[in-house]
């Protein structure tokens, strides 16, 4: 038998389950604080979990290649979790529908201030147009995000930091914000959040409303084909 | 458990082929969530036999975007440079596209009279 640590650590961190297993107990202790902080939205369970699994690679010395191996597991479900979206969409399909003029006109506003106003402050600190165009699409989903950034002339790997960054941030702001406003529909809340701040807002609105769910994941849809239309053109105005 | 599981991930891959297919500016999750959501209108009953995985899976929709925050840690020296610049903008912009989707919605809801929610 061997009781070696370093042996039994070099073996573990060959194959997929020591990291798969850290993300799921991550994401289960980020949960349990999101919990026992009843869902205050500042404690964002991503967040948490994303802080403790950075700390846990720095200190094991582990490279994000390594992690992923393992994490991938996860990160592929994120595909399947996205065709489940239409479940609580069908369920509001009545209100959707009726709803269909004022989604159009939030969508719109939601998605060209999201682009307009971000590539604005940019321009004002004066970014150079490749970091623009890595930002111009940081409001939608990462692949669609990733591959406008592409086209445009930005760097991928920027782009989903800054969508990841967009994400959390609006999940995290989007509760007290429209509470502090008085704004107490739903469904506005939940269209704004998913344009704003595409899966990672739908997330936290699935979590607080089913109806705010299923409008944030509509918005989160359509935002993704309407930012691919909208930022080349806006992005014209800076660079 | 299989045959949802299939029909979930059969889904998908439709999305998939069709958004490669056709080359739509949308992810294939979401062309399949599309086919999805046209198939439990044209027939309800699979909306319930879907229900209790899709609404487990989506408890934790969470979840799954933690191994692609932590690549944002390791990309971290990306940021180094224009980092504040960067920040700044994501805080602006998010709170200004929050603000003006939702007063959209609430104001076009008002003018066509669906403020009332059934």
């Amino acid at each position: 038998m061997t009781a070696d640590p370093a042996l039994i650590w070099a073996y573990l961190t060959q194959g997929p389950l020591l990291w798969l297993t850290a993300t799921l107990g991550a994401y289960a202790l980020g949960d349990a604080v999101s919990r026992a902080m009843r869902r205050q939205s500042w404690a964002n369970p991503v967040l948490i979990a994303v802080l403790a699994l950075g700390l846990l690679l720095t200190a094991t010395g582990t490279d994000y290649g390594t992690y992923f191996e393992g994490a991938q597991f996860v990160h592929f479900l994120l595909g399947p979790a996205t065709v489940c979206l239409a479940l609580p969409m069908h369920d509001n399909l009545a209100r959707m529908r009726a709803a269909a003029l004022p989604i159009v006109a939030g969508l719109l506003a939601g998605s060209l201030v999201a682009v307009g106003s971000a590539l604005a402050i940019a321009h004002l600190f004066g970014l150079g147009p490749q970091v623009l165009a890595s930002l111009a699409p940081k409001s939608t989903t990462a692949p669609v995000a990733i591959g406008i950034a592409e086209r445009l002339g930005g760097l991928p790997t920027l782009t989903a930091a800054l969508v990841l960054i967009t994400g959390v941030f609006g999940a995290m702001v989007v509760t007290p914000l429209f509470d502090a406003l008085g704004l107490r529909d739903w469904r506005a809340r939940g269209l704004a959040v998913g344009t704003a701040a595409h899966g990672i807002g739908t997330a936290r609105a699935l979590q607080v409303n089913p109806t705010a769910g299923a409008f944030a994941g509509i918005a989160m849809g359509l935002n993704a084909v309407l930012t691919a239309i909208l930022a080349p053109l806006v992005l014209r105005l800076f660079v | 458990m299989v045959p949802v599981l299939f029909t979930i991930l059969a889904f998908q891959l439709a999305g998939e082929a069709i958004s490669r297919a056709l080359d739509l500016p949308l992810p294939g999750p979401v062309a399949g969530l599309v086919l999805l959501l046209a198939a439990m209108w044209l027939r309800p009953a699979l909306a319930e036999w879907l229900r209790a995985a899709a609404q487990g899976v989506l408890a934790h929709l969470s979840l799954f975007f933690v191994p692609a925050g932590v690549g944002v840690i390791a990309h971290l020296s990306l940021l180094r440079e224009d980092g504040v610049a960067l920040l700044l903008a994501i805080l602006g912009s998010t709170v200004l596209a929050l603000v003006a989707g939702a007063l959209a919605f609430t104001l076009v809801a008002r003018l066509t009279g669906q403020e009332d929610d059934p």
